[in-house]
């Protein structure tokens, strides 16, 4: 399963892609619970004082949604990388190994 | 003791292409076992274990230092072996997180210095270069034992992920035999890494598993910086 959590630490591997290449975009997922699209344009910024029910909205962003199937794209050099099964395929080829 | 994760839904058909747990899989949740008092009081964060093949490892890790207090990353270029660690989260109730993968490569850009436990059971048994090299692209169960020259060649490729990995009180749990020269092996990790470490032994129990052609007379190696 793909939480958001580790979404969040994956960036292109692609061999030269070193800048800009984090956050891969969500591209066609299917969600675990269902969830609106609106939720995978989240920031990384947080605001300043956190309440309760913020800090509830972001647990259950980051920990309790998983990504089932679709794809993330590089912002940088467009590579995509395909989720199957919850599992993100991270593999590059030959010569796209640095 | 710490019962040792069920795997009882994990087919024969799993284990032609997936590792099945032996000898030195249970050395080295021996080794978790003996520091469960001081893992625990760590207060990991987050874990990785690299070449997680049936999620046995990770599961075990997961009953010592719970199940939701730590993200439980989990990376094998095998995509069989993903499967299978998932599969055996969910059966012993950790939330394993597998990435199809090779060793942490997408994982650097942002976890610098931030990993708390390192787990790592290498292709260790020393073939031929390109015998290492052909299992790696295989992406099958070969890539779990061949390790070409000194069985370090998949290994020796890791350790600079570590130090860049590693947080400040970061422990890194590596299998290692005789046959892979564990004294040059802390020689390099200290030299090269400043990662000090120590030899547990744990096994000294010849195995011969004659489908794999893997023989097993090892020990742990636990290392920090």
């Amino acid at each position: 399963m793909v939480r958001l959590i580790t979404h969040n630490l994956l960036a292109c591997h692609v061999k030269g892609c070193t800048s800009n290449n984090f956050p891969l975009e969500f591209k066609d997922v299917q969600l675990v619970p269902h969830e609106s699209w609106g939720i995978l344009r989240y920031r990384t910024k947080l605001p300043r004082c956190l309440d309760d029910d913020f800090l509830k909205t972001l647990h259950h962003v980051l920990l309790e949604i998983h990504v089932e199937e679709g794809i993330m794209i590089c912002p940088n050099c467009k590579h995509n990388y395909p989720i199957s099964n919850g599992i993100p395929n991270m593999l590059l080829a030959e010569h796209e190994i640095g | 003791m710490i019962p040792t994760p069920d795997l009882s839904h994990l087919r024969a058909e799993d284990y032609e292409h997936v590792y099945e747990p032996a000898e030195d899989t249970f050395i080295l949740l021996d080794a978790l076992e003996q520091d469960a008092e001081q893992l625990k009081s760590m207060t990991p964060r987050i874990s990785l274990e690299i070449g997680s093949g049936s999620g046995c490892v990770s599961s075990f890790l997961g009953s010592i230092a719970g199940p939701s207090a730590v993200l439980y990353l989990c990376t094998d270029i095998n995509p069989h072996a993903c499967k299978c660690t998932i599969a055996t989260g969910r059966q012993n109730k950790v939330p394993l997180e597998p990435i199809n993968t090779s060793l942490a490569h997408p994982l650097l850009a942002r976890l610098h210095k931030s990993v708390d436990i390192i787990l790592f059971n290498p292709p260790y048994v020393p073939t031929a270069y390109d015998e290492a090299s052909g299992a790696q692209k295989d992406r099958d169960i070969e890539g779990s034992w061949a390790g070409g020259q000194d069985g370090m060649q998949v290994t020796d490729k890791f350790f600079s992920q570590v130090a860049d990995l590693l947080s400040p009180h970061g422990r890194f749990y590596l299998v290692a035999v005789a046959q892979n020269n564990i004294p040059a092996i802390q020689r390099r990790m200290e030299e090269n890494y400043a990662l000090e470490s120590k030899v547990r032994k744990i096994s000294s129990t010849f195995l011969s598993l004659d489908t794999l052609h893997r023989s097993f007379f090892g020990d742990v190696l636990a290392a920090n910086i």
